[in-house]
């Protein structure tokens, strides 16, 4: 760590991995109550247990990439962030905004959370993952305002690499693209057209360009490979995001209500969608055989290449999986999607989160990387949960498989919920595959509490011996 | 290769495409703009339409339920459920809710009125006639 200020990042990470707790603890939940549907019930519907999973999700998420902003923009743009006090004080208003909108989700009936909230002056409730009340979402506004003004005035008095000038630039984005959470027309079919500007414009359009420079970020420091030549490959990838994805939009269009031609144009452009993740893993694996260095910091290395691979899994392989116009007319809004959600959303973003906390938070910590046996945990966490969200993903396609067969495509088609019953031994199956995620996840965790820093001289008595 | 191919040239696709494609998709917003309303009878967005729509909204129905395949799919599709099961049995239905059936999933009941359970049903049969290239494949949704 160079400099002071970046330390406002640790509280950040810290805040983020506690939310990412909570939102693993109402995955189960909502898990269950798949197979148990009286679990909870009044007192948690499944749609409460479910924003809160969602909402949770995407907070702390945001929470990663503005610690990641504070930590990287002054090292990038080599000067003091422009005020750390004021990164500080944000922090606290977005923590505690976050919980008391989780904590009204849980405790308030949601129409009469709409009703003290001003929902009527201004209608934005009721959108999925933009179910927050208005104070809510206007302090989502009021975080990003803050952020983005200090970032932004730390990169204009300090050097503008690439990576910065993408990690700013994607960060103004993402608080663009959340203003259309504001427009809600009455016209339902408009108002899911402009839904997507928020989820597809985030997940499939900027995040994509905060995941680049991110990434981009920690292979430089880890690889010592030459800046010219990871920042020239983020900017062919994230060209090729924006190529695709921007008429790619196109694949949420087919059967909302808007015109037939989307069915093509989406078709066409969403089909190189999975272009950028395939350049993703040649980049960065390109990146580690060129390696100067060997860093000593494995486990954010480990993180840093599994994340294109599981993005690619997730948001490339089972996103093209549903994207053909023909195949999504049988899939569109079963499990499948559920599916595609799951491993997109973890292995692009919550491990790319955890690839920038990985590599972070020892140095935040005062060291350069943690010792051999912390490392050691918290590769053996990063195997549990790749492998049990890849459960979870299978098992949700198995449901979708279901529901296409007995459903959708079938001559003498079943019911919903009869269905559902049929694909029961899939919903244990995610179930369980998120009982191990949370294992996972513990065990992760429990790396931050191993104490002592790596030692080079271990390594040296190795390699010599050796 | 690390001479002819530039930094500086890969940063210009990225700009050039990007403002490309968003012109692009701006152009064909427009013009969907002004389809939407033939293919989804903007018109007959009555009074009464948008009262159900609110309170479809403001009750998370999309928190459970699919509308036109978005949502959650932890209940059934609310897009053609209208002409799937008919304004008396989704009144009836909702109204006895929840069923408290051992281990089934269940259904809040909103205690609505029987003007705002005649408001969502209008919403429901005004969801039901928009045009959405034959979306579901059966009437199961």
């Amino acid at each position: 760590m160079k400099y002071q200020s970046q330390m406002v990042a640790k509280p950040y990470f810290i805040a983020a991995l506690a939310l990412f707790v909570g939102q693993i603890v109402f995955g189960l939940i909502a898990g269950l109550q798949y197979l148990h549907g009286t679990f909870l019930f009044p007192e948690l519907p499944f749609d409460v247990t479910r924003m809160s999973h969602t909402n949770l999700l995407i907070v702390w998420l945001l929470m990663t990439f503005m610690g990641a902003a504070y930590f990287i923009v002054p090292e990038e743009a080599q000067t003091e962030l422009y005020s750390p006090k004021l990164a500080l004080v944000t922090f606290w208003v977005f923590l505690i905004a976050a919980a008391l909108t989780i904590v009204a989700y849980v405790f308030v009936d949601y129409a009469h959370l709409a009703a003290v909230t001003g929902n009527a002056a201004l209608p934005t409730m009721g959108r999925g993952y933009l179910e927050q009340p208005l104070p809510t979402k206007i302090g989502i506004v009021l975080v990003a305002l803050s952020l983005l003004f200090n970032v932004t005035m730390t990169l204009i008095k300090g050097r503008k690499t690439s990576i910065n000038l993408i990690l700013v630039g994607s960060l103004w984005g993402l608080a663009l693209l959340f203003l259309p959470a504001f427009y809600f027309p009455h016209d339902t079919v408009k108002a899911s057209f402009a839904w997507w500007w928020v989820v597809h414009g985030w997940v499939e359009g900027d995040w994509e360009l905060i995941l680049g420079a991110l990434l981009g970020f920690i292979l430089i420091k880890m690889t010592g490979v030459d800046r010219e030549i990871v920042e020239k490959w983020i900017y062919i990838i994230i060209a090729m995001t924006l190529v695709s994805g921007l008429i790619g939009i196109g694949h949420h269009y087919y059967y909302t209500g808007a015109p037939t031609y989307w069915i093509w144009l989406g078709s066409i452009f969403s089909a190189i969608e999975p272009i950028p993740f395939i350049l993703l893993i040649a980049f960065s694996f390109k990146m580690l055989m060129q390696r100067r260095r060997e860093h000593p910091n494995k486990a954010a290395m480990l993180w840093a290449l599994g994340t294109p691979v599981m993005a690619f899994l997730g948001a490339g392989l089972w996103g093209f999986m549903i994207t053909l116009a023909p195949a999504q007319y049988y899939m569109h809004g079963t499990n499948f999607t559920a599916a595609h959600g799951h491993l997109a959303f973890f292995g692009a973003y919550a491990m790319i989160s955890l690839a920038i906390i990985s590599y972070a938070m020892p140095l935040l910590r005062g060291r350069t990387a943690n010792s051999d046996s912390a490392q050691r945990w918290e590769m053996a966490g990063f195997w549990i949960m790749v492998i049990s969200m890849l459960g979870i993903t299978l098992s949700l396609t198995g449901a979708g498989i279901v529901t296409v067969i007995l459903q959708r495509a079938a001559d003498d088609p079943m019911s919903f919920m009869q269905v559902q019953d049929k694909a029961r031994v899939f919903f244990w199956a995610r179930e369980f595959s998120g009982v191990s995620f949370f294992i996972g996840l513990l065990v992760y965790l429990r790396s931050f509490f191993i104490k002592g820093e790596y030692e080079y001289a271990s390594e040296m008595k190795q390699a010599l011996a050796a | 290769m690390q001479q002819v191919f530039t930094k500086a040239m890969a940063r210009n696709i990225f700009i050039g495409g990007a403002v490309f494609f968003l012109a692009m998709y701006l152009i064909l917003t427009y013009d969907t703009w002004q389809q939407i309303p033939q293919r989804n009878n903007a018109e007959k967005m009555t009074p009464a339409v948008l009262r159900g729509k609110y309170l479809f909204d403001t009750n998370d129905c999309i928190g459970c339920h699919t509308l036109n395949g978005e949502g959650a799919y932890f209940a059934p599709e609310l897009g053609n459920v209208y002409k799937r099961r008919g304004p008396e049995f989704i009144k009836a239905w909702i109204m006895s809710q929840p069923t408290g059936a051992p281990g089934r999933r269940q259904m809040p009941n909103f205690h609505f009125t029987q003007t705002e359970l005649d408001d969502i049903v209008d919403y429901l049969q005004w969801l039901s006639n928009i045009d959405t290239n034959n979306w579901p494949p059966n009437i199961q949704g």
